[in-house]
Formats: structure tokens, sequence, C-alpha cells
């Protein structure tokens, strides 16, 4: 399972470093946030990391779990990205009881994973 | 702080009190699986997560069918009948030689103020014939076990709380624990057991904490080997990146202690075959 997550990490990073070749305007707005929610979804995805698969349908994601809420429409459900954020941060913070990971206050994802990772499910 | 509500207000979701007695924990334990699955007759439930995942059953009556615990059943049996170096046995230091008595384990031991469970008893046995221990987890105790629990089929689950607070205190330890969120991903056996049974975690479906102690030892297709309660309660606990505690240690003794008499009054049918 490692094996093939690294795999697709590093065809990531191949690919992306194919497209800056390709594309001599490397670093536009545009192709960072892609970069973003490239990454933020690898995150997502990983069972080591994010795992979220394990309880949420998320599109393109294979044999999703159902403990949490489909996330889908979610920047029309999330309209303010930060909000979106603390839910991914501290599930708890909302509801105590949540079977959520606190992804932020356990230490699981680190800032800047948790920034992409909410990059990714914002476009969801 | 924080923990210690959240911990009430889990065992008050289920017991309605949060100092209900335990006759009154397994009687609402009980109510909330018939509410969550009408369907299911009580007696099903020691089948596990196939007592809720029909097309599972069939597959699993398949296992069952070439018993992939046979082999460890007849090894078990040999050992339990071959005679420690000083010619005792095991049956000399169970009640009724050891025969049909797993519905009885784990029992609070006023003596020694401590539970008593049919593994650490087998290791006692050893010890005071002067061998060596085994590992708890798997590996040898889990064939004796098993061949021990397949002497018991049938008998129905009978753990007693004796009049003893510390009887009392132990298994509320064992209740604290069952609800109490740990480990870096901050479950407790509960969000998995009690509150998600039937859920999907990916290509797993969460089975039902009632009647979950009945079939063990187990042979786990995923292990490819047999495994104690205690195994299985480790494995749950790495899953959510806590700390392992150490098998038969005070904990997990406890913890056996408050499942096991959730499903008093059923049938033990181990040793059982798991995905
Ligand atoms: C073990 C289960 C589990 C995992 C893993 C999990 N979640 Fe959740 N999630 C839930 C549950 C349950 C809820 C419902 C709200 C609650 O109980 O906290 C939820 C709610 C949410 C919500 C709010 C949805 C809404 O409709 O308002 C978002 C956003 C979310 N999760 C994102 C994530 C992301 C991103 C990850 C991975 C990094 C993740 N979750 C991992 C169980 C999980
Ligand atoms: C993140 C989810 C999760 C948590 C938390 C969890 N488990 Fe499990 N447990 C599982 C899964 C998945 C299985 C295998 C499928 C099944 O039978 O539910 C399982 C199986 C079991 C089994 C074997 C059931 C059988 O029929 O053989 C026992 C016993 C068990 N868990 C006890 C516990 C205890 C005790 C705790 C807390 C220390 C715990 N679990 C915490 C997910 C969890």
């Amino acid at each position: 399972m490692m094996k093939k997550t690294r795999l697709v990490a590093l065809m990531t990073t191949v690919l992306c470093a194919f497209g800056a070749m390709l594309l001599p305007a490397a670093g536009t707005m545009a192709e960072e946030a892609a970069s973003a929610i490239e990454q933020g979804k690898a995150i997502a995805f990983d069972r080591k990391k994010g795992n979220c698969l394990a309880c949420h349908m998320i599109a393109t994601g294979d044999l999703p779990g159902n403990i949490g809420p489909p996330l889908v429409a979610m920047s029309m459900r999330y309209p303010d990205k930060a909000k979106l954020r603390a839910q991914i941060w501290d599930s708890t913070a909302a509801n105590p009881m949540s079977t959520m990971p606190p992804f932020g206050t356990h230490r699981i994802l680190s800032e800047d994973e948790i920034d992409l990772v909410t990059e990714f499910i914002y476009v969801q | 702080m924080k923990m210690l509500i959240t911990i009430l207000l889990g065992a008050a979701l289920v017991a309605g009190l949060a100092w209900a007695s335990p006759e009154d924990d397994r009687k609402a334990f009980i109510e909330h699986y018939q509410k969550r699955f009408p369907k299911v007759a009580l007696d099903d439930y020691v089948n596990g997560v196939y007592a809720i995942d029909e097309a599972a059953y069939e597959q699993w009556l398949e296992i069952e069918e070439f018993a992939p615990y046979e082999l460890a059943m007849a090894e078990g049996k040999e050992l339990f009948e071959t005679p420690f170096a000083n010619g005792k046995t095991y049956a000399d230091c169970f009640p009724n030689g050891g025969i049909g008595i797993r519905q009885d384990y784990p029992y609070f031991d006023t003596e020694s103020g401590q539970v008593k469970t049919l593994e650490l008893e087998i290791n006692e046995c050893r010890e005071k014939n002067g061998e060596k221990p085994y590992g708890y987890k798997k590996g040898p105790i889990a064939a004796i076990s098993a061949y021990m629990a397949f002497t018991s089929r049938g008998n129905k689950l009978n753990i007693v709380i004796p009049d003893d607070p510390r009887a009392l205190a132990a298994y509320e330890s064992g209740k604290e624990f069952y609800y109490s969120k740990r480990g870096q991903l901050n479950f407790s056996c509960a969000d998995c057991h009690v509150y998600n049974p039937g859920m999907m975690v990916r290509a797993d479906k969460l089975s039902p904490a009632l009647g979950h102690p009945t079939h063990f030892p187990v042979y786990r297709s995923k292990w490819d080997d047999m495994g104690t309660l205690h195994r299985r309660f480790d494995g749950c606990n790495k899953q959510v990146r806590a700390k392992p505690l150490p098998a038969q240690g005070e904990d997990y003794r406890n913890l056996e202690y408050f499942v096991t008499y959730m499903s008093n009054g059923m049938e033990v049918n181990g040793p059982g075959a798991r995905k």
C-alpha cells in the first residue's frame, strides 16, 4: 500500500515538473492553486495521512466508508473556507462526541497539510 | 475535564443513566442494538458482523464449514491433555476438569481482588506446576483456549459481579475504558462498535459490541492465524494509534469483564472464524 502511495506521490511530482517544463510561465496563480488541490488530494486519500475516505464519500475515491457525510457541494455549504478548515483542524470543537479525528489538535496533519487538504475539499 | 464529560455523556447515552447498575447497562445495551437492527434476532449477535451483513454471511458459513481453527483445536486438546513434568495436568487447575467452563470467564476473584480471565488462569496453572508461561496473544495459549471454548459450546455466558465494591469498580473501569476516546485518532471502542455498527470504515463493516466475546479465540483470515480476545483489543487500539497496553494487564482484563458482561446469556460459540 505504502508503495502505491509513494508511486502516486512520485508520479504527481514528475507530472508537476513535466507541466512546469511545458509551461515556461511557471508559478502563475492558477497553476499553484491546481497543484495545491492535487497535493491536498494526495494527503486526503493517503491512508497514513488524512484517510478521509475511511469515513467520507469523496468524488474519485475508491471504497469510501460512510461514518461521516459525503463531502459534496462543499463551497456552497462552507462559503467561508476558514470554517471548513476549522472543522478539519478540530472536529470536536463543533461536536465533542465527534468520531472524526481532530487532525490539527492531535497533530495527525501539519498546519500546511491541513491548508492543502482544505483547498482540495473546498472544490468538492 | 472535557474527557470526563465525554465519557459520562457516552455512557449516559447508551445506559440512559450515568449511575446505572450493570444489569441496567446490559438491558440498555441490548435495547440500543435492537432499535438499530430491528430485524436481527438477539441470538444472532453471536455471529458478529455477519449477523448484520447478509452478503458476507453466506461466505462466512462456507468458511466455517472448513473450520480454519480445527488444527489449533486439535493441538489445544493435545496440549491440554499432556501432563506437565510433575505429572499434573490442566484438569487439576480448573473446576470440572476444565471442561465446559468457558461461559464462567472472566470472573472476579474476591481472594486476589482481580478479574481472572481464562488465559490468565491457563498460565497460572502452568507456573504453579513449574512450567514457563506462554505469550498471551497467539500460539499455544490460543490453541488451549480454543479447545476449552469448544467443550463449552452452547453454554450461556454467565458473568457474575459479586457483592464486593472492588468487583463493581473493575466493571466500571472496563466500562469507562470502552467509552473513553483514546489515541491520536481520538476514538473510543464505542465510537465504532456502539454508535456506528453497520457503517463502513473503508471496506470493513463495523460489528456490534453485543456478542463480541462469545466466539473467542478466533481464527482471522487477515492474521492467517488464531488470536485471543486481547490480541484483538490490541489490534483495535493500534488502529487508532493508541499506546498498546499489555495483554492480560489490568486494563484489558477489566475491559473484558465489562464487554463479556454485556453479552451475558448469549451462547459460547468459540472458537470462531472471522475475516
Ligand atoms: C473516522 C471518521 C472520519 C474521518 C477519518 C474523517 N471524518 Fe470528517 N466527519 C466525520 C463525521 C462523523 C462527521 C459529521 C460531523 C461530526 O460528527 O463531527 C464529519 C464531518 C466532516 C465535515 C463537515 C461536513 C458537513 O457536511 O458539514 C468535513 C468538511 C469533514 N468531515 C472533512 C474531513 C476531512 C477533510 C477528513 C480527512 C482529512 C475527514 N473529514 C476525516 C467522520 C470522519
Ligand atoms: C476505528 C474503528 C474501531 C475502533 C475505535 C475499535 N474497533 Fe474493534 N473492530 C474494528 C473493525 C473494523 C473490526 C473488524 C470488523 C468487525 O468485526 O467489526 C473490529 C473488530 C473487533 C472485535 C472482533 C469482533 C469479532 O466478531 O470477532 C472486537 C472484540 C473488537 N473489535 C473490540 C474493540 C474494542 C474493545 C475496542 C476499543 C479498545 C475497539 N474494538 C475499537 C474497528 C474498531
